[in-house]
């Protein structure tokens, strides 16, 4: 099966992994840097942005109604309870490190690990 | 098309169901949305070899369908649509050029399989942040192609065998 392969597929499929390391160190560049806070966006607003080093519970109204269960413990931010049908935002696990995401599709959830301070200002807790 | 095809097609549908339910029961451990092996693919790539591609095609759009409906949500049914349709496009093209490997066919389906759910979760949340799933996507398509890829080939002697009739065989002896 494998002798089928010509330096074509070979060359195919380095080119797709050449494209993912690219994309990998375009964004590897952004993502350096101190984690400090998760910047929640609904539709197209940012909700709200909190400090990953305090401790809280919200509970987020999506953007066309739903409602996900989000918490931030010990550094940590992840999504806890949702009730949409897939759930996938609460497979996503937990997020701490800058440039890390989960997102919810239904309810149009977006949240982003960022550095904290410059996107604090005028934006209330 | 005979109606012996006809079944054929709604068996491997029933299959392609059974393998996509199975599969979201023990999602990968991975904590990234939509990695997956992708065992569903391994019926539509069988067929795209033994029956054709537009017998592949009605199956993998069934097979979306139907799951989207019963297990999913209209976003997960939006989000394999998306790289059923994507995957199926490109798996195609690479089989007709007629110069790629069965297990490359497979890779390129399942890598964009998961650049098309992307693509889609990028215009729903009109968000362009989402490329940093790309990297891990791309490599994890390789893998997961692979493996059907090669599950594939296994398999596709003893499937042909069991779809062989007069006007579907030609492709079975490539």
């Amino acid at each position: 099966m494998l002798r089928q392969m010509k330096k074509q597929d070979y060359l195919l499929i380095a080119g797709i992994l050449l494209a993912a390391l690219l994309v990998f160190l375009f964004f590897g560049r952004k993502a350096s840097g101190q984690a400090g806070a998760v910047r929640v966006q609904i539709g197209d607003e940012v909700y709200a942005v909190y400090p990953l080093d305090q401790d809280h519970e919200e509970l987020l109204a999506g953007y066309d109604g739903g409602e996900n269960l989000l918490v931030i413990k010990d550094g940590e931010a992840w999504i806890s309870q949702a009730d949409c049908p897939d759930r996938l935002c609460v497979r996503q696990g937990r997020i701490s490190k800058k440039g890390q995401m989960i997102l919810c599709l239904p309810h149009r959830i977006i949240l982003t690990v960022i550095s904290g301070e410059e996107e604090m200002d005028g934006i209330s807790g | 098309m005979k109606s012996r095809t006809i079944a054929f097609c709604g068996v491997l549908t029933a299959l392609a169901l059974i393998l996509s339910y199975v599969e979201s029961l023990f999602p990968l451990p991975v904590g990234i949305p939509g990695i997956k092996l992708g065992l569903a693919n391994l019926v539509v790539f069988l067929l795209l070899y033994i029956a054709g591609p537009w017998h592949a095609f009605a199956v993998s759009l069934a097979r979306i369908l139907i799951a989207g409906f019963a297990f999913g949500g209209m976003y997960s049914l939006l989000y394999s649509l998306s790289g059923g349709l994507l995957s199926f496009a490109g798996m195609v093209l690479l089989k007709r050029s007629g110069r790629f490997a069965p297990v490359t066919v497979s890779i390129c389906g399942a890598v964009l399989h998961n650049v098309g759910q992307l693509v889609m979760a990028g215009l729903v949340l009109e968000n362009t942040g989402v490329a940093v799933y790309l990297p891990p996507l791309l490599a994890a398509g390789v893998i997961c192609g692979f493996v059907i890829g090669l599950l594939g080939e296994l398999l596709r002697a003893r499937v042909a065998r069991a779809f062989r009739s007069p006007n579907a065989s030609s492709e079975d002896n490539q």
